[in-house]
């Protein structure tokens, strides 16, 4: 054995024999990529009937996008994400309802910054505890806020929900038409946009570090970390995101039910997200197409049993199959990742 | 003579009514090869869990370069030069080998809380974390995910996330455990071609390894220092053999 | 002071449901969220038996807590087993799962409606005590969640069998080698704890109501119990039901605009103060 060169670290130039390409290449898209995002294109002439449906799935995929940030990558389990959702939904309605000022960008704005305040406040809160603690923590957050909701009839319209929302033209040029043509290339191109700064934070030496937290908290330290600090971070980011689609469903449905704050829709995006597969952002993105698509044909059939398959798909992804539906190209991947190698 | 570089005074730990930690003061110079030693439960990873800030000593204090660091936090330590292994592996297991080492790389560079350039574009910290690698012998399995490597790999894995800190004080704690005799043979010349000027604190089981490395020892027993001293002394204390030596020669 | 013994009578039901959570998720670390589901169970089975078989009242909530307890038996050996060594997200999910197909069986079963219990004459009415107007059932209620406090905690906290069960939970390994059958422990202690949740929703019909939304409508009352009073422990779960029953009543009584905010308060702030609970182990 060579003996370890004493100032090893501080030696100049590259290493000779460790590869850096696979690294290097991870933050390239694939060709597959440029495949997935063709998806919304064709959707917009294969379905002009279900434009609505399709803005629902984009919506949802945003919220899903930013629990995969908390949860996927960070390893947060919360079961109170639709606070946000719904601070989001309630700040863009107000903004038009209350003050009247309609335009749909300055709206996103505003409730991503409300949402971000609103994570900012609760992240000590949820990260003093562990385990169960922290979950109930995330639940409890999530209650009070429904019930405050519930309660400010005045001011949120209660359990009618918040009406006389308004929107003005997008950039002046396109207003939201009753085909929802407007309203569905917004989603799509605010998905995208998040989509895109997702992938950049989770490549990032920041996103590598929240990969590591989840696997091993307690190095964290050991290498100058503060851990406390990386998660309020993205839980601040995770909470903007998800105001941001919880106002792209105000806006495009110009209305705010309080079910935007419901205990039933934290559930249900943490249920989408695992079916996606967590931890992977074409998982959320996965999950929402694919959870939306089936809700809306299922469920209109019969809704008790959407309710059991929904059980037993649970059961079935926590028993068998537990990296979701993107699991499935997982052996294909590391096919793929074994070519490049021997290349 | 230069001020020491790691000290601790009267440093006390007591977990209810169990003292784990009795009065220890210790006094580790610049470019030392300091060794701990002493039987089971005998507080040795208290000590370094005090040292490096995990735990907070119910008195005493511990001063890095003549500063109190008692209320330091762990991680504010690490950046004043402090890193430690762990006796049982902490590792990152489904990063491979080269991003967990490019993960310790770039905090150490401060460049940790960026979320926007790929890690994969910052140059500087895959430099470094490639010539780690190499230097630890990893190179061969640099893209193999960490809880795919044997446990003398993973080992090397640990000493690397501690390196890549780049320390003034290294704290070992028992980094042979768990390894085969061929390969912590390997992994000791690793160490002992560390560089000069990097103050060593090493925690082991293995006295041979100990009596090789070390330039000064100290005998610690229920939770306080018995003895310190050169190896030669230590070796040959009446004291130690019964406590410590005798009962290690039957493992 | 009738709202105080009110509060401190659906404290006791809620007692008497969560306690069964307090076992399963407090003791085994299983975070159970189909806790609800069990009680959904038993208070069906006692609807059943009582309503339609015509067994009185008090068979028919025994009943209810064995075939619960046969059930949680069944379903530990069958799935929740597999689950033990899992993440805390993985036993959250395959709860909630639970969950959905058990509120699809009830729904299946004996539709939305909600479903009725007929209690004996002897447990309806009011007394007068010391002043007071005390509703029979209520105090039953009460005297019952004192009774079963009493026994779990000298059962849990007395008997080898809880000495077993704690050497089972903290420390698998060493607990087999000393010649304790972990498993026999653990689906005893989950049947145990889902017979509870039966006794308990068998009781809690009259008050609580029995749709298949049962499960979801109250997890989180369960939960708090747990949280707040501290995984584990018996008296802090009594103590933390009653003191979420207290404001829960008090609260919808005095303050109906602030409603049951004041509950999840109270939770959250709890939590804050003391993470581990009122008389948590940490």
């Amino acid at each position: 054995m060579t003996p370890l060169t004493p100032t090893s670290s501080d030696r100049a130039g590259p290493a000779a024999t460790v590869d850096l390409a696979p690294l290097r290449r991870a933050a390239r898209p694939r060709a597959l990529e440029f495949a997935f995002w063709l998806l919304p294109v064709a959707a917009w002439f294969l379905f002009p009937e279900n434009l609505a449906l399709l803005t629902q799935i984009a919506i949802t995929a945003i919220f899903a996008l930013s629990l995969d940030l908390v949860l996927g990558y960070a390893g947060i389990v919360t079961l109170g994400h639709a606070a946000f959702f719904g601070v989001g939904a309630y700040a863009a309605g107000m903004l038009s309802a209350k003050l009247g000022i309609g335009d749909p960008l300055l709206g996103l704005v505003f409730a991503a910054a409300v949402s971000a305040l609103a994570g900012a406040i609760t992240s000590p809160f949820v990260l003093r505890g562990t385990g169960l603690t922290r979950l109930m923590v995330t639940i409890g957050i999530g209650m009070m806020l429904f019930e405050a909701a519930n309660k400010a009839n005045d001011f949120t319209g209660g359990v009618d929900g918040l009406q006389g929302i308004e929107m003005t033209p997008l950039l002046g040029l396109w207003s939201f038409d009753l085909w929802g043509k407007t309203a569905y290339v917004y989603a799509v191109a605010v998905l995208f946009v998040v989509f895109l700064v997702a992938r950049h934070v989770v490549g990032s030496p920041f996103g590598l570090s929240l990969r590591a937290i989840h696997m091993n908290a307690a190095r964290m330290p050991a290498l100058g970390v503060s851990v406390d600090a990386r998660l309020t971070a993205a839980w601040i980011a995770a909470a903007a995101i998800a105001g941001i689609a919880g106002a792209l469903l105000t806006q495009t449905t110009q209305f705010v039910s309080i079910d935007v704050l419901g205990f039933g829709r934290s559930a249900e995006i943490l249920l989408i997200l695992i079916l996606g597969g967590a931890g992977r952002l074409y998982g959320a993105l996965v999950g929402a197409i694919v959870f939306v698509t089936l809700h809306h044909l299922l469920a209109d059939v019969d809704p008790e049993y959407w309710q059991l398959w929904i059980g037993l798909v649970l059961i079935g992804i926590v028993l068998f199959a537990r990296n979701g539906l993107m699991g499935v190209v997982d052996p294909f991947e590391r096919l793929l990742a074994r070519k490049e190698t021997k290349r | 003579m230069t001020p020491p570089v790691l000290e601790t005074r009267d440093l006390v730990k007591t977990f209810g009514g169990f003292t784990a930690t009795d009065g220890v003061s210790l006094s580790i110079a610049k470019g030392a090869r300091h060794a701990l030693i002493g039987p089971n439960g005998a507080g040795k990873t208290t000590l370094v869990n005090l040292l490096t800030g995990f735990l907070t000593p119910t008195s005493g204090s511990v001063l890095l370069d003549g500063a109190d660091v008692t209320g330091l936090a762990q991680h504010k330590r690490v950046a004043r030069g402090l890193a430690r292994t762990f006796q049982i592996n902490r590792l990152f297991a489904d990063l491979t080998v080269l991003e967990s080492v490019a993960l310790a790389v770039a905090e150490q560079m401060g460049v940790g809380r960026r979320f926007w350039r790929p890690i994969g574009r910052h140059g500087e910290v895959l430099d470094a974390a490639a010539r780690l690698v190499e230097d630890l012998h990893l190179a061969d399995v640099a893209h193999r995910r960490t809880r795919d490597l044997a446990y003398g790999k993973q080992r090397l894995i640990e000493i690397a996330l501690a390196l890549a800190a780049r320390p003034r004080v290294l704290l070992l704690d028992e980094p042979a455990a768990g390894v085969p005799t061929s390969e912590s043979r390997e992994l000791f010349a690793a160490l002992a071609a560390l560089p000069a000027d990097m103050t060593i604190l090493l925690i082991e089981h293995d006295m041979d390894l100990v009596f090789r490395f070390a330039d000064r020892i100290s005998v610690l027993v229920s939770g306080a220092v018995l003895l310190e001293d050169t190896p030669e002394v230590v070796a040959g204390h009446p004291l130690v053999r019964e406590v410590y030596l005798g009962e290690a020669h039957h493992v | 002071m009738t709202v105080v013994f009110d509060g401190i009578a659906s404290g006791m039901l809620l007692f008497l449901i969560a306690v069964g959570l307090s076992v399963t998720l407090g003791l085994m670390n299983f975070v159970n969220l189909a806790h609800g589901a069990f009680a959904m169970f038993g208070g069906y089975v006692c609807v059943v038996a009582s309503g339609r078989w015509g067994i009185p009242f008090l068979p028919a909530v025994v009943l209810a807590a064995l075939a619960t307890a046969a059930l949680g038996a069944l379903l530990e050996r069958l799935l929740f087993r597999r689950l033990y060594g899992a993440s805390q997200l993985d036993q959250v999910l395959f709860s909630i799962g639970l969950v959905f197909v058990a509120m699809a069986i009830a729904r299946w079963g004996f539709g939305p409606a909600q479903q009725p219990i007929r209690l004996p004459a002897w447990l309806q009415g009011q007394v007068h005590l010391g002043g007071l107007d005390i509703g029979v059932y209520r105090a039953f209620l009460v005297g019952l969640g004192l009774a079963v406090a009493y026994g779990l905690h000298r059962a849990i906290g007395v008997t080898r069998f809880g000495a077993r069960l704690r050497a089972s939970v903290d420390k698998p390994d060493v607990a087999r080698g000393m010649g304790i059958d972990v498993d026999r422990v653990f689906v005893v202690t989950f049947a145990l704890g889902s017979g509870l949740a039966g006794l308990g929703g068998a009781v809690g019909v009259e008050l609580l109501g029995l749709d298949p939304s049962f499960p979801l409508r109250y997890l989180v009352y369960f939960l708090i119990v747990v949280a707040v009073g501290g995984s584990g422990s018996i008296p802090g779960s009594l103590i933390a039901a009653i003191l979420i029953g207290v404001c829960d009543v008090a609260g919808k009584y005095w303050m109906p605009q602030i409603g049951a905010f004041i509950i999840y308060t109270v939770m959250v702030v709890m939590l804050i103060v003391r993470p581990h609970g009122l008389l948590g182990r940490k």
